[in-house]
């Protein structure tokens, strides 16, 4: 039995609109779409232009700082479009899929023996190696780094999150032939984050087990870093999402692209939350539609590809990130609040108990985009430690981030973190400052200094 | 709320970039979020986000300082031979000007200074307002309190950059400044006595030493009971006497997570233990927790040292210099008798070192860090 490492920082937000456990199978969505933006720092290359047929696998355009990253379409059929934005700035890549789904082939490995390269070439030619990501940075893996370990969290504890003991229960052989196909990729250890009750996951064999006890962020594979071996300057590891193991290990013993996952569709906007089985990048409007609540005049959602607190914002004919388990969708707060700040407030939520959502634990909230206040510098400290799991201060890191100090920036620890670990400090901040972009901006500093 | 949502977008384009007084842009939405929380929503990062915001942190620190006002209305009246609510209306009567001329002196300044960095209204200035005059004897001239508004506001906060950005707590500053600029007018005999005459106050009654200042010279309170002190019917500053009220504004401040406890807390126990500590040694023979009740050592645990602009930022540099605003402000009542309050000077001198002691705290985390590296290999 591994120890349980206690974490006594964070917050859960109770949201309402849980995903119930049941899961259904979509029906083929009317596009499928793959977006250079998903992913940080890839200046987009395309491979194909509008009209060529393309196979589940085939690659659509590769990353022009390293040619050897390939990102492949995830379905069959005929490239539909390429979206553009300013300056002509690839948005998307989309392919109307085919009735009967074709697959390109590729090798089947045995997991136990394969060698590192065939590994790398593998994942790197099925376009599934963005699904590596490192750390310090959370940008795509180098595929040739030698990682100190791996990561893999398996349970995520952001707001409405999918529960991947439900989601993944059938899909432990895959999720061992992936953990076993990334364990040829480092020296050192592929570790398994647990919650504490996962009666599937908790089967899963090939890694080394940690079991975290927590509220939100215990379930961030960089807090589970930070106390199982932390990033030192000059180490890279690896992290990799459970789900996505699963799919790796479905490529290893199908030798095809199967990109087929269970999403969880969740928040207060929807009819029934629940499990949806869909493939990766499918169209928003095809998940939804009929799915969500009736909205009244004047009213709107916000769909996000992701979960509330890190996720994507998307427009209906916009696409399921290339790292979404969940689809979130949540009233858009576009109102204005007569004296809003000086009210009692009894539907709103505040960590602070300068509202009353402290008195009612259990409640749950239907939470609106509504930035609840305008920009400030920071005022209040102390309080956004107790939302970061790590020996590391917040404010610190992120003045430094601001001033564009690199020095400061490294010795306070911005190779440990990236946008989700901070993402509860950004919704506590009464001083509304976009914490995450400013990490973000700080990483990119980094990257670009180094 | 419809019609007045109707008037403010009315108004609103001449008051936006390019409108006719489009240069009162800042001002004009300052006063639009005072009445409205506005529609703007998150873009990225996090979609929701606690409803909490700086308006209602300050709010939250004025609803702290109600009790220790209002005890400093009555006591005020109660000071020139009043009783109940005419003491009370008295006090609230001699105040309000002060209050005015503070929030109005200081809120031009704030609106003007974010009229030319284009940004929007700091809620800070909503406390620092009301502070000032609770700090200041209530017989403290207008232009007084103007002056000393305008002095804190200028250089102690917008020459930083604004709220967040100072140093020092601007209404100690502000405090400070009339204390050494004015000392003539504002310390002495005369401090604590009343030139108004109305509502049949007599005014010849209430001159005199402070306790503060015959506990510096004489080891007693005078003709003032432990008690007295504790629940405010002593002489001292408006908002300042009353420990029962101070620490009710405490409980509010502490219960709506808006203050540290660990600063407050911290500088209770360093009053506390620089005041044994001279017991102890034979320099005093009052008890030590009478540090605690006279003067502005309550006032200033609850609702200045914990000023988390000017305060340490981390929370181990809060118990560090939550002790020694404490223990200083005991020291500088002790040691140096000619200045009977020692706590104004103890939290600014405190303000001055707070970053220094983050400083160490921070280093201490980055050693950590590097440390790590070296023990595992």
């Amino acid at each position: 039995m591994s120890k349980i490492i206690t974490l006594r920082k964070g917050l859960d937000i109770n949201l309402a609109g849980v995903a119930a456990k049941q899961c259904k199978q979509l029906p083929m969505a009317s596009e499928y779409g793959i977006s250079p933006l998903d992913f940080e720092g890839v200046t987009p290359k395309l491979l194909v232009k509008v009209g060529d047929e393309v196979k589940a696998g085939t690659p659509l355009f590769f990353n022009k700082a390293d040619e050897r990253i390939l990102f492949t379409s995830p379905v069959s059929g005929v490239v539909a479009a390429i979206n553009r934005g300013e300056k002509r700035k690839v948005l998307s890549v989309t392919v109307t899929p085919a009735e009967k789904q074709t697959y390109e082939e590729f090798p089947k490995l045995d997991v136990k023996k394969a060698s590192r390269e065939e590994v790398v070439e593998l994942l790197l030619k099925s376009g599934l190696w963005p699904m590596i990501q490192q750390r310090p940075y959370g940008i795509i893996a180098n595929p040739s780094d030698q990682p100190k370990a791996i990561f893999i969290s398996a349970f995520d504890t952001a707001p409405l999150a999918p529960d991947y003991d439900f989601v993944l229960a059938a899909e432990r052989a895959n999720i061992e032939a992936g953990i076993a196909l990334l364990g040829r990729l480092t020296e050192g250890k592929v570790h398994l984050s647990l919650p504490t009750v996962a009666p599937v996951m908790s089967q899963v064999e090939g890694a080394e087990t940690h079991i975290f006890k927590g509220k939100h962020p215990a379930g961030n594979v960089g807090v589970q870093i930070h106390h199982i071996d932390p990033v030192n300057k000059g180490e890279v590891v690896w992290t990799v999402n459970i789900q996505d193991v699963a799919i790796i290990g479905r490529l290893a013993t199908e030798g095809k692209v199967n990109m087929c996952k269970t999403i969880a569709l969740a928040g207060s906007e929807v009819e029934a939350p629940q499990y949806y089985n869909v493939i990766s990048g499918a169209r928003i409007d095809s998940i939804v539609a009929g799915k969500l609540k009736q909205q009244q005049e004047g009213d709107s959602v916000r769909l996000i590809s992701g979960n509330v607190l890190t996720g994507a914002k998307r427009a209906e004919n916009e696409f399921l990130g290339y790292y979404a388990n969940q689809l979130t969708v949540i009233p858009e707060g576009d109102k204005f609040e007569l004296f809003g700040w000086m009210m009692p407030r009894f539907k709103k939520f505040s960590v602070s108990r300068a509202y009353f959502s402290w008195l009612c634990p259990k409640k749950e909230y239907k939470l609106d985009t509504n930035l609840n206040g305008g920009e400030r510098p920071f005022v209040v400290s102390g309080l956004y430690e107790q939302y970061l799991p790590m020996d590391i201060y917040p404010v610190y890191l992120l003045k430094a981030c601001m001033a564009g100090d690199i020095d400061k920036m490294e010795n306070l620890g911005i190779y440990e973190v990236i946008e989700e670990d901070i993402a509860l400090c950004e919704f506590v901040d009464p001083s509304k400052i976009e914490m995450q972009q400013v990490l973000r901006d700080g990483i990119n500093l980094m990257i670009k200094e180094a | 709320m419809k019609a007045l949502r109707n008037i403010v977008d009315k108004l609103k384009p001449t008051f936006s970039e390019g409108g006719k007084l489009g240069f009162l842009h800042s001002t004009f939405e300052g006063f639009e979020t005072f009445l409205f929380v506005p529609d703007t929503t998150t873009t990225k990062g996090a979609h929701i986000r606690d409803c909490n915001d700086m308006k209602r942190t300050m709010i939250m620190v004025i609803v702290a300082l109600i009790p220790a006002f209002l005890f400093g209305c009555y006591w005020t009246g109660a000071q020139v031979g009043l009783e109940g609510l005419t003491a009370f209306i008295y006090g609230l009567v001699r105040i309000l000007p002060m209050v005015a001329v503070s929030y109005i002196v200081g809120l031009a300044i704030e609106f003007y200074f974010a009229q030319i960095r284009k940004h929007e209204i700091n809620e800070g200035f909503l406390v620092s307002g009301l502070l000032i005059p609770m700090i200041m004897p209530v017989s403290t001239p207008l232009w007084m309190v103007g002056l000393a508004t305008a002095f804190a506001v200028i250089f102690g906060k917008e020459v930083f950059g604004g709220t967040g950005m100072n140093v020092f707590n601007p209404a100690l500053l502000a405090r400070a400044f009339v204390f050494f600029a004015y000392t003539p007018q504002i310390s002495g005999e005369q401090v604590w006595y009343s030139n108004w005459t109305m509502m049949g106050a007599q005014v010849d009654g209430v001159t005199g030493a402070t306790a503060l200042e015959k506990l510096a010279t004489t080891g007693t309170m005078g003709e003032w009971s432990a008690m007295d002190a504790f629940l405010g019917f002593i002489p001292g500053s408006f908002g300042e006497t009353s420990t029962l009220a101070i620490l009710l504004g405490a409980v509010i401040l502490l219960g709506a997570g808006i203050a540290s406890w660990r600063t407050m807390v911290s500088v209770f126990v360093g009053g506390l233990a620089m005041g044994y500590l001279f017991q102890a040694l034979g320099v005093t023979e009052y008890p030590a927790w009478w540090h605690l009740i006279v003067g502005g050592f309550a006032f200033g645990a609850v609702f200045m040292a914990t000023d988390p602009v000017t305060s340490a930022q981390t929370n181990t540099g809060k118990y560090i210099v939550g002790f020694m605003t404490g223990a200083i402000a005991v020291l500088i009542r002790v040691v140096n008798p000619a200045y009977p309050e020692g706590m104004m000077l103890s939290i600014l001198f405190m303000n001055a070192l707070a970053p220094l002691v983050d400083y160490f705290v921070v280093e201490a985390n980055i050693n950590r860090r590097k440390n790590r590296v070296k023990t595992v290999k």
